[in-house]
């Protein structure tokens, strides 16, 4: 439906949106299906527009500033959507993440409600305000578990990729 | 005190507090990359607004989408709603979702557990 590689700004974002909004309206029928698609694909891309590293000028020369790029695709398939997210991250961070991905996928429903909750009410909030939120909200939408993978790019940098199914 | 008027926008909600009737209403979607920023105002106004509440006050929900960023911030709202029934007044919360939204029904469900203020759900047809 739609794909794009580069630089996340804020126009950027409501111009996805819009355009997935839009032809969602054409394409499916069931709001309840749209109205997911639509609120995963804005959690994933304010992942991108807020966690999105550029690559830094200690590493490798032949990086160049346009490397600092996160990558999206929608698609639809026999089962229903995916939403597919790619950015680069610091790998001081990776296992972080993982582990609180891990965490997620061992959680059924009504656990991950009780957790969202627990951190809603108790947890910290982060600079981007979310508090870590995102990957929560994220994973009850869909009601599956979360696809994602890691791949090393350079000495700091590793490579995120996270795909969400909806049905 | 002055009322809080803000218009809505693509990614921003239609934000209304009349002081004469202790009417609150936020409307449309709450989808900002920084919500600390929007909901700073509303917040710091209502802080200001219960120090000489109305007796009833009536915050009206209708929200079609928010996002996790936001979601923080409308628990700030509510705790603040929270201290003014705790002072002796009476606050009410009408939390409105489309039909079907489930999700928006779970997400004023999770407000309920944690805000000690009484919620109504409404189903509506379309959050216009």
């Amino acid at each position: 439906m739609l794909s794009f590689k580069g630089d996340f700004t804020s126009e950027l974002l409501s111009s996805i949106l819009n355009i997935i909004e839009n032809k969602m309206e054409h394409m499916e029928n069931d709001q309840r299906v749209r109205k997911r698609v639509f609120s995963i694909l804005l959690e994933c891309l304010q992942n991108l527009y807020h966690h999105n590293e550029t690559i830094s000028a200690n590493s490798d020369n032949s990086m160049r500033s346009e490397d600092k790029t996160g990558i999206v695709m929608i698609a639809k398939n026999i089962t229903g959507y995916s939403v597919f997210t790619g950015n680069l991250m610091m790998n001081e961070s990776v296992e972080q993440l993982k582990d609180k991905l891990e965490d997620i996928n061992a959680m059924g429903k009504d656990e991950l409600k009780e957790l969202y909750k627990n951190i809603l009410n108790n947890g910290e909030r982060s600079v981007k305000g979310g508090g870590g939120l995102g990957m929560i909200d994220i994973a009850r939408r869909s009601g599956q578990k979360l696809d994602y993978g890691f791949i090393p790019f350079d000495d700091n940098h590793s490579f995120f990729s996270l795909n969400v199914n909806i049905s | 005190m002055d009322n809080i008027n803000i218009e809505g926008s693509a990614k921003t909600p239609t934000v209304e507090f009349d002081s004469a009737t202790g009417k609150l209403m936020i409307k449309g979607r709450s989808i900002p990359e920084n919500s600390i920023e929007f909901y700073k105002p509303l917040i710091d106004w209502i802080d200001n607004y219960g120090k000489l509440p109305k007796q009833n006050t009536l915050v009206s929900i209708q929200l079609e989408y928010f996002n996790t960023s936001s979601s923080k911030c409308i628990l700030d709202v509510f705790k603040k709603l929270e201290a003014i029934r705790t002072s002796g007044n009476e606050v009410s919360v009408d939390w409105h979702y489309e039909e079907d939204d489930e999700d928006m029904l779970e997400a004023g469900e999770d407000y309920q557990a944690i805000i000690n203020i009484p919620f109504k759900m409404i189903e509506v047809e379309e959050i216009v």
